[in-house]
């Protein structure tokens, strides 16, 4: 079972993975986009990893729903919004529960998925951070690793996409052949969760 | 009717100096009664470019007088933003509207109809409307 400690490490190495990786971040994102996002979303899970460890919220929902909102306060792009309601909502789908097995987050992380597909209206193949999503959602209701898995193959299956959403769109066909940002730092937070589990010697 | 309860306005912009210019350009040619409460949310605290969500609540409660609160954005991240705050519920005033509406020519006609005492309604519409007017 996962409680709310689990959650609050799983932040924690999504801050230590987005620190590690915001200058591949950036990179990616000077190809297509306006070359903040490695930043953006340090300066986010930063803030995230410091609140919920000095708040320390009782229950996994409350650790996800505080993180959304530190997100949507502090990253100052649209990933701020997007990540804050992916995590906002998937907290809110866990309710009160003082632990939650890996079922039950399943069925939430698909919930916070689907809000960002409604926020930013986009769909699978809209070369976004949905494409790393959709899949580790359901790849989620079997095991960690496979959600991990399918997330970085979401991420790199972006690369000849033609982008439709945000501001790569702007470029048209010059976004083809750049894996996308969103797509990409959203298989570090899957694979962070892998890794949590992981050492916790949670499932598989 | 246009001395209490107005309509307040917000504009949200990736850029400080632009929400700032747009607020002042609205507010003079609203410009020959009691003008409508405006404030301007652009960039980041820090001055940069982007979206806070710090000061967008900030200029929200400070136009906030009961009567409901337009909020007009540009880009990415501002409408994104605005639109996961309302969702959060109690981030920002009562009866806050995001309006859908070009961002210059919405801005005046929402500062000239909330100025004139319009409501909530009235400003959206007003502001929506800027949309329907082509300029070739």
């Amino acid at each position: 079972m996962l409680d709310a400690d689990f959650f609050r490490r799983w932040m924690a190495a999504t801050a230590t993975a987005v620190d590690r990786e915001a200058d591949h971040l950036t990179e990616l994102d000077s190809a297509i986009g306006d070359a903040d996002h490695g930043s953006n979303l340090q300066r986010g899970f930063t803030a995230v990893a410091a609140v919920v460890e000095k708040d320390a919220p009782a229950t996994p929902g409350a650790v996800l729903t505080l993180a959304g909102r530190q997100l949507i306060s502090t990253v100052g792009g649209a990933s701020g919004p997007l990540y804050g309601t992916l995590l906002r909502r998937t907290g809110k789908a866990l309710g009160e529960a003082a632990e939650v097995d890996r079922d039950r987050l399943a069925r939430a992380f698909a919930e916070g998925v689907a809000a960002v597909g409604q926020l930013g209206g986009a769909q699978a193949g809209d070369k976004t951070m949905l494409d790393a999503l959709l899949p580790a959602a359901e790849a989620l209701g079997s095991s960690f690793r496979g959600a991990a898995d399918a997330a970085r193959a979401g991420a790199g299956a972006t690369v000849p996409l033609q982008a439709r959403k945000g501001r790569a769109s702007y470029l048209g066909e010059r976004s083809i052949g750049h894996q996308d940002p969103g797509a990409t730092s959203a298989a570090l937070l899957v694979e962070a969760l892998a890794e949590t589990a992981a050492d916790g010697g949670v499932d598989a | 009717m246009s001395d209490e309860r107005q309509v307040g306005v917000v504009l949200v912009s990736h850029s400080g100096p632009v929400a700032e210019s747009v607020a002042e350009l609205a507010r003079g040619l609203a410009a020959g009664g009691v003008t409508a409460p405006v404030a301007a949310a652009g960039g980041l605290p820090n001055g940069g470019l982007g979206t806070s969500a710090e000061l967008i609540g900030r200029a929200a409660a400070s136009v906030d007088r009961g009567a409901g609160v337009a909020v007009l954005v540009d880009l990415g991240s501002a409408v994104l933003t605005v639109k996961a705050m309302l969702a959060e519920g109690d981030e920002l005033p009562e009866n806050t509207r995001l309006v859908d509406a070009p961002f210059v020519e919405g801005a005046v006609a929402a500062v000239v109809t909330a100025s004139s005492g319009g409501d909530i309604g009235a400003v959206e519409a007003a502001a929506s409307e800027a949309y329907g007017y082509r300029k070739t």
